[in-house]
């Protein structure tokens, strides 16, 4: 097969398949974007990249998957049973990744803190504390185990039609739960008295903190409202594909990607950044060659590379303190 | 609650947590498909008989291990300063001994003498082995991610794929690939070397040109990307680069002068005499280095770079070359392991090894040579030991477990590394108000 075939064959592909691909983009943009607020925050608010964030997130979606396999057993349910397990699922991943990235908050980066250690410092403390994590929930559940999450509704459920594309209950669960969370965030941030004060210290800190901001609870805040994001799209993802000691490393650099495409310290631009990787992840998948998805990973750290080497400030620009 | 304010309090608190940290840490490993309690049930309540105690639990042990440490903390805050400085008069004069030039002369010769001996002492093959493909071709890593983490400052989280752009340009160039040789012309392991090592200098160049101009942080990130994709690449190539098997045969070292050959076989003695010289070469073009103009722009870059940009350093142009200096080493180790190992695999080239070659780094003490050197004997050693014999159910799995948590805590306690370098401890010190880290910093109760 020729290379001009190939590629020629990937656009038919997308061609005929359009919808299909939009829908997978769409849902997974949702997760990245969830994910991509975590970042972006800490970012914003300590200007270091917290690289244990992709294990934050697997956390959340071992600790849901947890909770919803105690309560459902290996039955499926059905009408409000459903409801209640997602919003059960969802806040328990939010909650077991608050407790993480708390944790990970106060023993790795708070002492550093204290100290005014050099940026290295954080950083490598940063790559620890992920190393760690990761080590740990792939000691405790098994190396290569992929733990699916109950049944909340039956496995490939489709609510309605778009263009002959069937569209899977499981999309718009995702879509709906990601932008209601998204949205929730990007009000928090910008409409309350606490996003005031992230606000504030991401731009000055110091000068906050005279003007009587607490800059260890504004930090602990950001690393909740990260951490319930992350949790919370670790719920969704898992009942997508399972959760594995590893997701989160793959998620998180995607995460990762989509923030600093968005600007990195500016929620929107993360929503928006983790929309446009989602989307080009799905639609590059007809270019992998073999059909081998590792491709797909490959092109998005050509864009990441890219994206930092002609317009390192992103979309939207950087900068918490002015723009989120 | 001022109860839990206390100092007493909150460090009884951490190294209660501590403790269980750890009870978890070396406890059974769990299973998602057992129930998620099974790993930290059985790390709790697992009867462990170590030290003679028969029966006792593994907590049991640990907290007990705590509680001394928590009661010798105080001792040692108590009294530690006048040991500390009766000890400081006592070693003064050997200290200014060794200090000395021709004292210092000695003790290279001691371990030169040492060095040279080591197929002596350690007969068996196994070990000796391990000494050059763990920690000899580990070394050589780990220097030269020193040159670029410990002495221009940058985190290169990607080292590892110079490491494998080494070993799979040998294997290619020695023609043991799918992908045909080199102007089809196949060349001997030993001649490798210098295209090796320009290759990887090349690829360093070539990363670095555009990615040196990024924030720290940024370019950790994408020289993780860089490792991933070449990771990526090898594994999946496998018209070119075989695949997931790599290259089962790469020729071992052979020199043919015509009068004179001399043949690398299975054995590994000669390859660590071979390893010993490179070493030795790398380690004193790297303290050479570190002392000429070039090291001292690359410390004025670490310490300010626009400072060292207004006194007429170009940053980019030393940040590159410190790239493409690391990377030197780095393929020369890929070489070499090749070469001794005959078989490569991407396995050996998985992103997570530059986390690994970084530990070494900064145990030791980033930009500390010697620091570096012997930081790499110690924990290379160790985790083939523990890798070898599995004390108290170690796995080798669980290795980046240790890591991650070594790495967090060298940063509280000792950010410069075990042997650091006097300028980057002067550093880190004049950066950080309070010196050292304290024990009452970690996992404390919120104290606003």
């Amino acid at each position: 097969m020729g290379f001009a075939h190939f590629w020629l064959s990937g656009f038919d592909q997308i061609r005929t398949s359009f919808w299909a691909y939009l829908l997978v983009g769409l849902q997974n943009g949702a997760l990245y974007a969830m994910i991509a607020v975590g970042y972006t925050l800490v970012y914003g608010v300590l200007g270091l990249i917290n690289f244990a964030h992709g294990d934050v997130f697997m956390y959340g979606g071992f600790g849901a998957a947890f909770l919803t396999r105690g309560i459902l057993g290996s039955s499926v349910a059905s009408g409000w049973a459903t409801v209640g397990l997602i919003f059960a699922g969802i806040a328990m991943g939010g909650l077991v990744s608050v407790g993480v990235a708390v944790s990970v908050e106060r023993v790795a980066y708070r002492p550093l803190r204290r100290r005014h250690a050099p940026k290295l410092a954080f950083l490598i403390s940063a790559i620890g504390a992920s190393y760690f994590l990761e080590t740990l929930a792939g000691k405790e559940f098994g190396y290569g185990t992929n733990l699916f999450p109950a049944q909340v509704f039956p496995v490939g459920q489709t609510m309605f039609s778009v263009f002959g594309t069937p569209v899977r209950t499981l999309t718009i669960i995702t879509v709906v739960a990601g932008a209601a969370t998204l949205i929730v965030a990007d009000r928090l941030v910008r409409a309350t008295k606490l996003g005031r004060g992230i606000r504030a210290v991401a731009q000055d800190s110091e000068t906050s903190s005279l003007m009587g901001v607490n800059i260890e609870k504004t930090i602990t805040l950001t690393f909740i409202v990260g951490g319930a994001l992350a949790g919370a799209a670790g719920f969704l993802y898992s009942l997508q594909s399972g959760i594995e000691w590893n997701s989160g490393v793959e998620l998180g650099i995607y995460a990762f990607t989509a923030a600093v495409l968005g600007g990195i310290g500016n929620l929107r631009g993360a929503a928006l950044g983790g929309m446009v990787i989602g989307l080009f992840g799905s639609f590059a998948v007809p270019f992998a060659f073999e059909g081998n998805t590792q491709w797909v990973e490959i092109y998005t750290f050509l864009i990441l590379i890219a994206v930092l080497i002609f317009r390192p400030t992103g979309i939207l620009g950087e900068k918490l303190g002015r723009t989120a | 609650m001022t109860f839990v304010r206390l100092p007493q309090v909150k460090r009884l608190v951490s190294i209660v947590l501590v403790t269980a940290v750890v009870t978890l840490m070396t406890g059974e490993s769990g299973n998602a498909t057992t129930p998620p309690t099974t790993g930290p049930h059985g790390a709790f309540f697992e009867r462990v008989s170590y030290f003679g105690l028969f029966g006792a639990r593994r907590w049991m042990v640990f907290l007990t291990i705590g509680l001394l440490v928590y009661g010798f903390t105080f001792l040692y805050e108590r009294y530690m300063p006048p040991v500390r400085r009766k000890v400081r008069t006592v070693t003064a004069l050997p200290m200014r001994l060794v200090q000395k030039r021709t004292s210092r002369f000695a003790m290279y010769a001691v371990a030169i003498v040492i060095l040279l001996a080591i197929p002596h002492i350690v007969t068996q093959t196994y070990w000796m082995y391990l000494i050059v493909e763990q920690v000899g071709v580990w070394i050589l890593l780990a220097e030269g991610l020193n040159v670029v983490v410990g002495f221009a400052g940058l985190l290169d989280l990607g080292y590892v794929a110079f490491y494998a752009i080494g070993a799979y340009t040998t294997a290619w160039m020695t023609g043991v690939l799918p992908a045909p040789p080199f102007l089809h012309h196949v060349i001997p392991t030993l001649w490798v070397i210098p295209i090796a090592v320009l290759a990887a200098m090349a690829v360093g160049v070539m990363l670095g040109i555009p990615t040196l101009r990024l924030r720290g942080d940024y370019l950790a990130i994408v020289t993780l990307g860089f490792a991933l994709i070449v990771d990526d690449y090898v594994g999946n190539q496998n018209g070119i680069t075989g695949g997931g098997e790599g290259s089962l045969q790469v020729p071992h070292f052979a020199i043919d002068l015509g009068f004179w050959h001399y043949h690398w076989g299975i054995g590994p003695v000669p390859y660590y005499y071979l390893c010993l010289i490179f070493v030795a070469l790398f380690m004193v073009i790297f303290t050479l280095l570190e002392h000429s103009r070039v090291g001292r722009s690359w410390v004025a870059i670490r310490e300010d770079e626009v400072a060292a940009e207004s006194i007429g350093i170009n940053p980019l142009k030393y940040k590159v070359m410190a790239f493409a200096i690391g990377a030197a080493s780095g393929g020369f180790a890929g070489v070499l392991s090749a070469g001794l190992i005959g078989n490569i695999n991407p396995t050996m080239f998985q992103y997570q090894a530059s986390i690994n070659i970084l530990i070494l780094v900064i145990f030791g003490g980033m930009g500390s040579i010697w620091g570096v050197a012997l930081g790499a004997v110690f924990v290379q050693l160790i985790t083939s030991y523990m890798d070898n014999y599995q004390p108290w159910g170690f796995q080798i799995n669980d290795l980046y477990m240790y890591i991650g948590a070594l790495l967090i805590v060298m940063m509280i306690f000792r950010p410069a590394g075990l042997m650091p370098s006097r300028r980057r401890k002067r550093e880190i010190q004049s950066f950080e108000e309070t010196g050292e880290g304290h024990l009452d910093d970690v996992l404390t109760v919120d104290d606003s």
